[in-house]
């Protein structure tokens, strides 16, 4: 591939659809498209075909930061034994334990 | 419908890793084993052998290109559908198609190969796509026969591929599973009204293309299992999870009801049931005619090919002029 082709390539964008009012924007996809507006349009037309969106949003891969895989352990792991952070780890009387 | 990557790629994907590794990659390697075998997914950026990758890329690209170059057969009948519902119809599912191509080149891109390189791959000749989409649609029937049993057979094909270990992939058939369902179903639902509602000369047009399709359609499943050599590297990879032969039964098991139901007959004397087996047995596949077409030789592929490289290079220009747009726009935003 040479570099003239690469950089003819349209550039690469994320994908987020709001299935519905009162959700959030969940990824679902990337699409290459020449700027901002087509992308929306494409996703549009590639994401949403039998009502799946309400709402778009599109921006560009480059500019994601992603935490490294290789951090997994390190970032994620110390959650594990921090069993009070949840509600049922707390045990209270059978009159009260709907709160 | 379209993974007969494995089985065309010859012996290379099993062959043996370079002896010499470094104690780090071989660590890697054996994280790597024991999350396939806990049933773990692998993600675009973790570590992944070599071969592994190179498979992947080679079936997921080639998937993708057979939803591309499957649009093909289809898009040939859009101007000439027999009414305004056909017409719509075979758009929305053509539309699919493109997007299925699209969520499978994302897919395929995360191993590391850009759009561009899988397209000149294929335009090239140097990439394969399924089969089944060298065989010529002559009528209108062979649009509802696509639908009915060339999605038919994709469906059986795809939809234990929602569970490959390779994450993206798995996404983007998700996806595809959900909407394959509706092309399957339209099919079968027009050949039905020619079927039920048809003069003699439309019911003769749809038995003979089912006719024509039978046969292309159980060769899409790839070569038998004892002569599949990649088939086993794919299991232990969890990339493939379902044999060929056991898809092909089970193809031929779904479909024979709904033949009878539809009232055509499937154009093969060995077709019956075997009570001890509690499956249909059926005849012998031409295989020398797979290779045939997959090597190049099939009816179309030279008009398939022919004409994706045309509508490549006849579009250029819209992909320059969009891009050059951008540019522009970006560079007065700059300066504003």
């Amino acid at each position: 591939m040479t570099e003239t082709q690469t950089q003819n390539e349209w550039p690469l964008w994320e994908v987020f659809v709001r299935s519905r009012a009162g959700l959030d924007h969940k990824h679902c996809g990337s699409l290459h498209a020449a700027d901002a507006q087509m992308a929306i349009q494409m996703a549009r037309d590639v994401y949403t075909r039998r009502q799946e969106g309400a709402s778009v949003w599109v921006v560009p891969s480059s500019q994601i930061t992603a935490s490294d895989p290789a951090d997994k352990g390190m970032y994620f792991d110390p959650a594990e034994d921090k069993v009070y952070r949840h509600p049922t780890f707390y045990k209270l009387p059978k009159e009260v334990d709907h709160m | 419908m379209y993974t007969q990557a494995m089985d065309t790629m010859g012996k290379e994907m099993a062959e043996a890793p370079k002896a010499l590794r470094s104690a780090e990659e071989l660590a890697l390697q054996e994280r790597f084993d024991a999350r396939i075998d806990a049933g773990d997914f692998i993600e675009a950026k973790d570590w992944m052998p070599e071969n592994y990758r190179k498979t992947l890329l080679r079936q997921i690209s080639q998937h993708a290109h057979s939803e591309i170059v499957g649009m093909l057969p289809e898009g040939n009948w859009i101007s000439r559908a027999p009414t305004l519902k056909r017409k719509a119809i075979l758009l929305a599912k053509v539309q699919d198609e493109g997007g299925h191509g699209l969520y499978l080149y994302a897919a395929a891109e995360t191993l590391g190969q850009s759009r561009d390189e899988m397209l000149a791959a294929l335009h090239s000749g140097k990439a394969k796509y399924s089969s089944i989409f060298n065989y010529p649609t002559l009528n209108w029937a062979d649009i509802g026969t696509i639908g009915w049993l060339v999605d038919g057979a994709a469906i059986m094909n795809q939809v234990p591929i929602c569970r490959c270990s390779y994450a993206p992939y798995a996404r983007a058939m998700v996806r595809i599973c959900r909407e394959e369902s509706f092309h399957q179903r339209q099919g079968y639902d027009a050949l039905l009204v020619m079927m039920r509602e048809g003069t003699a000369a439309q019911k003769a047009m749809v038995q003979d293309a089912v006719n024509r399709w039978w046969w292309p359609c159980l060769m899409m499943f790839g070569p038998p299992d004892d002569q599949s050599p990649n088939s086993a590297q794919g299991m232990r990879w969890g990339i493939k999870r379902v044999s060929n032969d056991t898809l092909r039964q089970k193809f031929v098991d779904a479909t024979v009801q709904q033949a009878q139901v539809l009232g055509v007959t499937l154009p093969d004397p060995d077709l019956k049931w075997n009570e001890e087996r509690q499956h249909w047995d059926f005849g012998a596949i031409d295989w020398p005619e797979f290779y045939r077409v997959v090597a190049g030789d099939g009816p179309c592929n030279k008009e398939r090919l022919a004409m994706r490289v045309k509508a490549w290079d006849d579009g250029a220009w819209v992909r320059d002029a969009a891009l050059a747009h951008a540019r522009k726009q970006a560079t007065k935003q700059q300066a504003a």
